[in-house]
């Protein structure tokens, strides 16, 4: 009887601790889950307040022994600073120079365009018109969040950059982006052998390397030396203005005129592209409204040719 | 143990071994095996640039193929533990095929992850720089979870049947019988080991049915947490997991079909057992044909502009023809054959189950290709090859190797030890 009685003890006390350890580990476990998540929220919404950000700038540092002194500068941006770029659609004539300087810069292919531009229709009577397409910066990143290895980043100053010392080539971000920002260096890059010797400078994602991503950087390394991103300084029609969003100035590539960034976005009806995605975009577009040039007829055709692949004939489903 | 018995344990046992077939069988696997590693080390050499992949179409047929495993290794929650706990006798003599099936595929998908990364020396950065935020951490962390209960769930009961080999098997090699001595570790069949295994089987049964659920669920949401129309579902991670019910369904027929022809159980693979399991995918298929109407009509009723744009390629475009193929020949009209009983007969139900099996792979490459094929903004300024996604030869080759893989463990498994469980065709036998 006594035996059995212990027994019984035991089995339910075995049980107890069995129940105990189940549930403090899953405790554990959701805890750990709901914390670091926070914390990557709360890392995300810093990047929209400076001062919030000043005060966790070490938390953003990861693994700082392990990264170059390049890295770890490149990863944590340039404080104070909220860049923000406007693209007049208006003045956009194709010209590509842009494009041309974008991928001497980085040493890129020919088919690898961090900035592209396209002919975009946007129904189906409505007119062409230019669109260069940059990385959108966004201040949601849905390349940022699916970073398995935090390879892919958002700074302080807004910018989202790739560190390819730390790719996987997973290529999830390119499925997440809406804005097909991303290019991969799917075979050795252009110049991989002239390249080999140079330390890595993640603010111009040079050396290029096979099997990683590779996108817009803003030009980060040309903002750290105070000067305008490559293509904006590239471009001869004056499309683009950048700036700082903290001191509403933006400047035009072309002119260098200067303005308050508010104005030129209340002015001329400013809009994002796909806000309804909920990105936050910090690159901002002004539309092809008095055009200085018009669309060439062969450039209308592949707009309307791309506006079609996206359309459907209602009638037939 | 009377004669009946005794000839059945005969009969479970008899394929054992490595014979002739067996060896020509795994030579020739091998072969293929190293023909299409040799693919691979191209790829590791050159890059991901010998695929069909550019920056548009960038996962191809070896995600296709990832979620596909993925998805047929579902079947052993399915059979051992949902079918199990609710005491569905019937089911009980296939656990341990569900449970063979279960593993290989799940161990191998995690190789198949590894050949679509562009940097697989970088691997090991998954655990040193791993961010939860992502669910490519969610699916590494639930696969490995996962290929550990089924390996347990596929061991613990098949503790007796080891210790029934190292007892009757003596004509088999040296190693081989040390391989069952330690395995069986000291089984005696005793009550109290009759006891532990029956609790850690149960607890193990329960355990699997979340994380099986977790496993296809998060490789669902790698494309339902994007934008994309197409993956832009809520429904993904049920529309996976009762898609994974029909692959893995279809695949264990298909074991069953070829253990039965091949190790000669043509007694104790019945008849009535083929009809049920016919039944079973009947039952599966026709949930997933309940998902695939919401997941497509809806979006076709609101026809909003990107959606519309993927629909259209997928219903009459340039996608059609397979889309086609794979809804009527691997899931509707299997469904209509299935309902007569002669069908549910072992030969032409596994007919069925090859096209079933064929149709559940390519659903995957019309899952995951046509959306990236048509993202929200034009694709300009690229060379052809970057707008219409054709596989390589290498990649085909480097997206079998897997397979072949998963065809190496089975045959392995189940030349050494007996595939169906003997306790349970026992007591099958006495019912």
């Amino acid at each position: 009887m006594g035996n059995i009685r212990t027994g019984l003890k035991n089995a339910s006390r075995r049980k107890f601790l069995q129940q105990l350890a189940l549930w403090s580990g899953g405790t554990v476990l959701a805890g750990g889950a709901v914390a670091s998540a926070l914390h990557y929220e709360h890392k995300k919404k810093g990047a929209a307040h400076i001062k919030e950000i000043a005060d966790h700038v070490h938390q953003l540092k990861i693994n700082e022994e392990a990264l170059s002194e390049l890295q770890r500068r490149g990863r944590e941006g340039i404080s104070g600073k909220r860049w923000i770029w406007v693209i007049d659609l208006a003045k956009c004539k194709n010209a590509r120079r842009c494009m041309s300087a974008c991928q001497q810069a980085h040493h890129l292919r020919p088919e690898q365009s961090h900035m592209n531009v396209l002919v975009m229709q946007a129904s189906e009577h409505t007119p062409a018109y230019y669109m260069p397409k940059p990385c959108q910066h966004c201040d949601n990143p849905p390349c940022v969040s699916v970073c398995p290895v935090d390879a892919t980043f958002k700074r302080q100053d807004g910018v989202v950059l790739i560190d390819n010392q730390r790719c996987i080539g997973c290529r999830f971000c390119i499925a997440a982006c809406p804005y097909n920002a991303r290019m991969f260096n799917w075979i050795e890059p252009l110049y991989a052998k002239e390249d080999a010797n140079m330390e890595y400078n993640v603010e111009l994602n040079l050396p290029q390397r096979k099997g990683t991503i590779t996108k817009c950087l803003m030009s980060a390394d040309r903002l750290r030396e105070g000067k305008l991103p490559y293509c904006v300084s590239a471009c001869p029609n004056g499309v683009y203005w950048f700036g700082d969003e903290n001191e509403d100035v933006v400047t035009n590539g072309t002119t260098h005129e200067t303005m308050r960034l508010s104005e030129l976005l209340e002015k001329n009806g400013a809009y994002q592209l796909m806000p309804e995605l909920g990105t936050k975009p910090r690159v901002y577009y002004l539309p092809p409204k008095d055009r200085s040039m018009p669309v060439k007829e062969e450039d209308k055709k592949i707009a309307n040719e791309s506006y079609i692949i996206l359309k459907v004939n209602g009638n037939t489903l | 143990m009377n004669v009946a018995n005794e000839k059945m344990v005969h009969d479970l046992l008899k394929p054992i071994g490595y014979g002739k077939g067996f060896l020509i069988w795994m030579s020739f696997l091998t072969v293929a095996l190293i023909a299409c590693l040799y693919a691979y080390t191209i790829q590791l050499k050159v890059g991901l640039g010998v695929t069909g992949l550019r920056d548009y179409v960038s996962w191809g047929i070896y995600i296709a193929n990832f979620v596909f495993f993925v998805a047929t290794s579902l079947i052993g929650m399915l059979i051992s533990a949902v079918l199990g706990l609710t005491q569905i006798k019937w089911a009980s003599p296939l656990a341990r095929i569900a449970e063979i099936i279960s593993l290989a595929f799940a161990a191998v998908a995690g190789l198949v992850i590894i050949s679509d990364m562009g940097r697989p020396d970088r691997f090991t950065y998954l655990f040193l720089y791993g961010r939860i935020q992502s669910p490519i951490i969610w699916d590494v962390t639930v696969v490995t979870t996962y290929v550990v209960i089924s390996t347990l769930l596929l061991y613990l009961p098949m503790i007796p049947d080891i210790a029934l080999c190292r007892d009757r098997l003596t004509h088999v090699p040296k190693w081989q019988r040390k391989l069952y001595e330690i395995l069986a570790v000291n089984w005696q069949n005793n009550e109290q080991q009759q006891r532990i295994i029956r609790q850690g089987v149960k607890t193990l049964l329960i355990l699997i049915i979340p994380v099986a659920l977790a496993i296809h669920t998060v490789t669902s949401w790698l494309f339902a947490v994007t934008h994309r129309p197409g993956w832009d579902s809520t429904i993904f991670g049920p529309y996976f997991v009762t898609g994974a019910f029909v692959s893995g369904t279809a695949a264990v027929i298909i074991a069953m079909y070829v253990f039965r022809k091949i190790y000669h159980l043509e007694q104790y693979i019945t008849f009535d057992l083929f009809d049920k399991v016919g039944k079973l995918l009947v039952l599966v298929s026709l949930v997933y044909l309940y998902f695939n109407i919401n997941e497509y009509l809806v979006p076709v009723y609101k026809m909003k502009h990107a959606d519309a744009a993927h629909l259209h390629e997928l219903f009459q475009g340039r996608f059609a023809i397979l889309y086609w193929s794979v809804q009527l020949g691997g899931l509707l009209v299997p469904i209509i054959l299935l309902l007569f009983k002669p069908m549910r007969k072992p030969l032409p139900l596994f007919v069925v189950a090859i096209f079933v099996i064929i149709g559940a792979w390519f659903k995957r490459y019309l899952i995951v290709i046509p959306t990236m094929q048509h993202p929200f903004l034009p694709i300009q300024n690229v060379p052809i090859e970057y707008q219409i996604y054709k596989p390589t030869l290498i990649e085909v080759a480097i997206t079998i190797a897997p397979i072949i893989l998963v065809l190496m463990i089975i045959t392995i498994l189940s030349k050494t030890f007996p595939v169906l469980p003997v306790q349970e065709v026992e007591s099958h036998e006495d019912n």
